[in-house]
């Protein structure tokens, strides 16, 4: 048996990694220590600046970090070759962390329902008690959700960047256990909120275990946690394929699972529709983003010799997803869960991207790389659905957030401003040219046209044309239809979330006109190191 | 080495190719304010049109006021501007008078790069000068014709951007910049034609000339589509030097479509019918745009695009034979219409008819299709005021019978609409004398036919153009009661003393051939054909023409009385006339009835077939939807089962692919 050797931490290169783990921690002292009056205060302070300053650090490590030893890429493996800080990790990282920031930000909304937050004022309360009732009547409110959510983005930034198996099933769990509790913690309809908060943990668990048993078995193909090591056990073919099949099969449940590719999509609507609406936008952006991040690094890093037998079934996940996605989407009546649905489309969607691995001799000269253009695409999507959530939060009547589709007719009367946004991040996520989406479909699209999935690309077209329906009967619905009863209500929101929305339909029209500068950075995050 | 290859060229294919464009851009001196020329009354319209409303109230008020004065001062410094450059450019050598000036590029896609590109020649020069010059005196005679109206300030920005707008189309270096300059006289026209939109007549006039347009730019659209597709470029410079190297099909294309896009601006046989109706607009407006210069863009076009049609006999025919029928076509409605600017309107048709006659003859016709164009500007502009001046004395009628014997109480503007007419029906000595005379000559040396029906058309113009002055001028008083005609005011009839000796003496530009000499860098030199006829006879004949024109309209208008309502038992022909020739009921019937005939069919089978298509695709996914749906049912049992069954699904494929 080797001798343990104490592992060199790099602690700049990891800095962004380990600001965010420190201000979680911050975080529970906070709570543990501040009084109540000052916690909420403090807690969005010590979040917000922990997450810039986080931010600061990536822009300081990205433009520090050299040449990995092989020169193909920039990055540095750190801790012992378990985290690996190269392009698309910082990529990832600062999209997750940009995306954070707005999260925050809605967390912090206490303005929509009349001067507390979205989150549960006693989540130990049980619905309907006269505890619940003091609970509100004390305008209590949890300010716990700020270091989970901390947490939450830690897991978010470690699982993409994670070198080896074990350190990614690690980064799933943090990412993973902060997300369930977060789901049920709503403030109004709590009971809904806690039954998705369960599904999501039940079934969360039950996919960690498919890639857990996964993790053992490639293991027991190629005789190491590690990704390198993964990868010249696939060159050389050792050991016997049905291991390593087998382990990638079920890997790839676990990280679809988080993704929401069909099958495994069933726990997204529900706890779409359940979890708080602050909770939703940061999680269907950020979780999205983290896991994608993380399946790109298994599959080009790990597998990426072995492509030619998992992208066929990729090829049917996505266009599975794709059309499921978007033809449930089509008789939803609840906007949450259409988004919901919207976003498994979207997953089918970059999953396209995904097929399109080349290795760089194969790209002709000036063509985007998949890994460029799914890059992208997660960030044209993480800003127009952080974005599409934070308009919904905004309809609201006297029982809080109104999702029920039929209660959005004449909208476009009631707020035209609050409409038209809104039909903004739909059209950029139907990919309406000029806006960000159309150019992130087009990146995705071709490059997986340029390694020779043309049938998954018609397949994506025609799902396209199919979601425009979905997302036109929406605005159709704001714009066209006559309000049942009363009408729907804006209740015009504070600073917060109106910085969000701004932000989210800012760059979504910014990267849908003038996507070169985004494009060239996911082009100079470059390639994975290994 | 555009040099070094034009003479290739020349060596290559002989003399019968245009010039090669190819302008030197680095003339330095007082060329480098070229652009100043339309940056002018650019600003011109950006201060009156674009910062004049944002102003705060008490500033507005002012410059609605005074507005009109910095609308001039723009098209007078131009002009001035203009002239300094025009004794410049006399001032160097022939081969050196193409000046060019590269401002920016304007747009780089692919291998289209186009430029803000100013080139300065000698057409160029004379465009300038007219469009300013005759600008400037409209811009003052406006001032005294607009004072009454509330927005003058709009009018005055109107009429820069105007100004602005055909500067561009006429300095521009190449067909996009040129197209911009188009589209650009065609919004003022829009916007002008309907300035008083509170009438329905002008607010329909003015979409009738715009839809029209619209038909000529497509060609002119086309025409640029197909130029870059062929050349890779659509500067005059690369497209004249490539031009001989197209195929002849192409080039008929182009010459073609030239042609439309040149029918629609200068109110040409098949889209002349909005002319007669954009005499809605004011009339300094109408003297200007629908007289003097917009609707010479089209003359220009062709003779610009020389290169192209030298090598395209085809188009150029056609061009000869759209011409001699509009120059008929315009004559013959002058000769019904009892509105003043009608009348004149017809006439203006009919005199670009015979531009474009000269300017499909080839180089013998180019430089007289620009002299015409230039005398014709003088004389027509002083008409068409003269003719606002008449209404201003009239309260704003336009029907020639309730005018009448108006040369004792309007003397000015009687003597210098006289100029005018004698200037148009080509009096000798007069302008209109030498440029109609050498258009009707190089036509006879070309065709008999064509010839002699231009020789009609003079005889013709002779005709409505003495009967409007006899209605307008001489006779008994027909006068409605209310009216007491007055001379206008100085600032009216200063423009129109000037107008009008310019009529009188436009004809020196021919002196000694200097406007064809001037020209044949860019027309191309070319020996003359001799006439079937000397010189000397056919200009007799011409004169006799016309003399027998004007007689008949003495005879048949002066000696009689001019009844106060127009008769209405009349010839077939008079009554085709009065309706334009049946212009619009030919559009009606053979565009607008088969058009709507097309999309009501549309219609049918978009409603049937396609909606039906969508409809029911729509409900399919519906149905499926809904069938889908009910596996979400809520229980996490079944979603726990979904999961492992999609895990199986995973691993199989995988399997299946790789092991079976």
């Amino acid at each position: 048996m080797t001798d343990f050797v104490k592992p060199s931490i790099d602690y700049f290169e990891l800095s962004p990694l380990l600001v965010v783990f420190a201000v979680a921690c911050l975080g529970v002292v906070v709570e543990a220590f501040f009084p109540r009056a000052l916690r909420y205060r403090a807690q969005v302070v010590v979040a917000l600046v922990g997450l810039v300053a986080a931010l600061v650090g990536v822009v300081l490590v990205a433009r520090a970090v050299t040449t990995y030893d092989d020169g193909a890429a920039r990055g540095v493996l750190a801790v012992g070759g378990t985290v690996a800080v190269d392009g698309p990790s910082l990529f990832i990282w600062g999209l997750v962390l940009a995306l954070a920031i707005a999260g925050v930000l809605l967390f912090a909304e206490r303005h929509l329902d009349g001067g507390v937050s979205a989150f549960a004022g006693q989540a130990a309360a049980v619905p309907g008690t006269d505890a619940e009732s003091a609970s509100i009547a004390a305008h209590r409110e949890h300010t716990e959700i700020y270091p989970l959510m901390m947490f939450a983005v830690f897991g978010m930034m470690l699982f993409p960047a994670a070198n080896d198996l074990l350190t990614m099933f690690v980064g799933l769990e943090v990412l993973s256990l902060p997300l369930y509790l977060l789901s049920g913690l709503a403030r109004r309809r709590r009971l809904l909120s806690q039954e998705a908060a369960l599904k999501y943990f039940l079934l969360g668990a039950f996919s960690s275990g498919f890639f857990l048993y996964g993790a053992a078995l490639l293991y027991g193909y190629a005789g190491s946690m590690d990704f390198a090591a993964i990868n010249e056990a696939v060159r050389n073919d050792v050991g016997s394929s049905s291991l390593l099949l087998i382990g990638t099969g079920l890997l790839s449940v676990g990280l679809l699972f988080k993704v929401g590719a069909v099958p495994f999509q069933a726990w997204t609507p529900d706890v779409y529709q359940g979890a708080p609406t602050p909770v939703v936008a940061f999680m269907a952006a950020g979780t999205k983003v983290a896991a994608f991040g993380a399946l790109l690094r298994l599959f080009y890093v790990a597998l990426g010799a072995d492509r030619w037998s998992w992208q066929p079934m990729l090829w049917i996940i996505a266009i599975l997803s794709m059309f499921v996605g978007t033809i449930l989407a089509m008789t939803q009546s609840d906007i949450k869960r259409l988004l919901a649905y919207s976003s498994v489309a979207h997953t089918g969607f970059i999953l396209v991207g995904v097929i399109g691995l080349q290795t760089s001799d194969q790209l002709a000269d000036g063509e985007i790389t998949s890994l460029q253009a799914v890059l992208f695409y997660l960030a044209t999507y993480g800003f127009a659905t952080i974005g599409a959530f934070a308009v919904v939060s905004l309809v609201r009547d006297s029982g809080g957030e109104t999702t029920a589709l039929a209660r959005w007719a004449g909208l476009g009367k009631e707020s035209p401003v609050v409409a038209a946004v809104f039909a903004f991040f739909l059209l950029a996520l139907a990919g309406i040219p000029l806006t960000a989406g159309f150019v992130g479909k087009l990146a995705v699209f071709s490059a997986a046209l340029a390694a020779g999935a043309w049938p998954v690309v018609v397949a994506a077209i025609a799902a396209s044309i199919l979601a425009v329906a979905l997302y036109v009967r929406v605005i159709k619905v704001m714009f066209f239809d006559e309000p049942v009863g009363e009408g729907p209500s804006v209740t015009y929101p504070s600073v917060l979330t109106a910085t969000t929305i701004a932000v989210g339909a800012v760059v979504t029209l910014v990267l849908g006109i003038v996507p070169g500068p985004v494009l060239d950075l996911a082009a100079v995050a470059g390639e994975f190191i290994r | 080495m555009n040099l070094l290859s034009h003479s290739v060229l020349l060596a290559a294919e002989g003399p019968a190719n245009a010039p090669v464009v190819s302008p030197d851009t680095g003339a330095g001196g007082v060329f480098d304010l070229l652009w100043l020329v339309i940056g002018l009354p650019l600003l011109g319209a950006v201060l009156l049109l674009g910062v004049a409303p944002f102003l705060p109230a008490s500033l507005k008020a002012a410059v609605d006021k005074h507005g009109h004065l910095v609308g001039t001062a723009a098209a007078v410094l131009s002009f001035v501007l203009s002239l300094v450059l025009f004794v410049s450019l006399l001032g160097r050598d022939a081969e050196e008078r193409q000046v060019g000036q590269h401002l920016w590029t304007w747009f780089e896609t692919g291998q289209l790069s186009v430029g803000m590109d100013l080139l300065y020649d000698q057409l160029s020069a004379l465009f300038l000068l007219l469009i300013t010059g005759v600008g400037s005196l409209i811009h003052v005679y406006a001032i005294g014709y607009m004072e009454h109206d509330a927005r003058r300030r709009r009018f005055f920005g109107y009429l820069n951007l105007f100004v602005a707008a055909m500067l561009t189309l006429i300095l521009s270096a190449n067909f996009v910049g040129l197209f911009l300059g188009w589209e650009g006289v065609g919004l003022a026209s829009y916007l002008l034609i309907g300035f008083w939109q509170h009438k329905p007549s002008a607010a329909a006039a003015a979409k009738k000339a715009f839809v029209i347009n619209r038909v000529g730019d497509i060609g002119l659209t086309l025409a640029i589509a197909l130029m870059f597709a062929t050349f890779g470029t659509t500067d005059f410079g690369g497209v004249s030097e490539l031009a001989s190297q197209a195929d002849q099909g192409t080039l008929n294309a182009l010459g073609l479509l030239l042609l439309l896009g040149a029918c629609g601006k200068s109110a040409q046989v098949p889209l002349q019918s909005w002319l007669l109706d954009a005499m809605e607009g004011p009339t300094p407006v109408s003297a200007l745009i629908h007289a003097a210069t917009m609707v010479t863009a089209g003359v220009y076009l062709v003779v610009r695009s020389n290169f192209i049609y030298e090598l395209t006999p085809l188009a150029q025919t056609t061009v000869v034979i759209v011409a001699t029928v509009t120059l008929l076509w315009g004559a013959v409605i002058g000769c019904a219409k009892d509105d003043i600017k009608k009348a004149l309107a017809g006439s203006t048709m009919s005199q670009i008819g015979y531009m474009m006659l000269a300017a499909g003859l080839g180089p013998v016709g180019y430089p007289f299709a620009i002299f015409h164009l230039l005398t014709h500007g003088f004389f027509k502009a002083n008409m068409f005021l003269g003719a606002g001046s008449v209404m201003h004395g009239m309260n704003d009628d336009v029907d020639m019978r309730r005018y009448g014997a108006l040369r004792k109480a309007m003397p000015v503007t009687f003597l210098t609409f006289a100029m005018g007419y004698l200037a148009i029906i080509g009096f000798p000595l007069f302008s209109g004398f030498w440029s109609k005379d050498r258009i009707i000559e190089t036509a006879l040396a070309d065709n008999l036919v064509i010839g002699l029906l231009a020789m009609l058309g003079a005889g013709v113009t002779g005709f409505y153009m003495t009967r409007l002055m006899l209605m307008t001028f001489f006779g008994e008083k027909r006068w409605a009661e209310d009216v007491h005609p007055h001379e206008s005011p100085r600032v009216m009839t200063v423009p129109l003393i000037v107008l009008a000796a310019l009529s009188v003496l436009g004809g020196v530009l021919l002196l000694g051939d200097w406007i064809v000499t001037w020209l044949e860098p860019v027309t191309g030199h070319v020996e003359h054909h001799e006439p079937p006829l000397p010189a000397l006879v056919i200009t007799l004949m011409i004169t006799a023409v016309v003399a027998i024109g004007v007689a008949a309209a003495w005879f048949l208008v002066g000696k009689r009385e001019v009844p106060r309502e127009a008769p209405q038992d009349v010839s077939f022909a008079t009554r085709a006339a009065r309706a334009d020739l049946y212009g619009d009921a030919i559009n009606d019937g053979v565009v607008v009835r088969p058009g709507a005939g097309l999309v009501s069919g549309l219609l049918t089978l978009d409603r049937g077939g396609i909606d039906g298509a969508v409809m029911g695709g729509a409900a399919a996914v519906r149905g499926v939807s809904s069938t889908l749906r009910r596996v979400q049912n809520g229980f996490v049992r079944s979603y726990a089962l979904s999961l492992l069954g999609g895990a199986l699904l995973v691993v199989l494929a995988l399997l299946a692919v790789n092991l079976g």
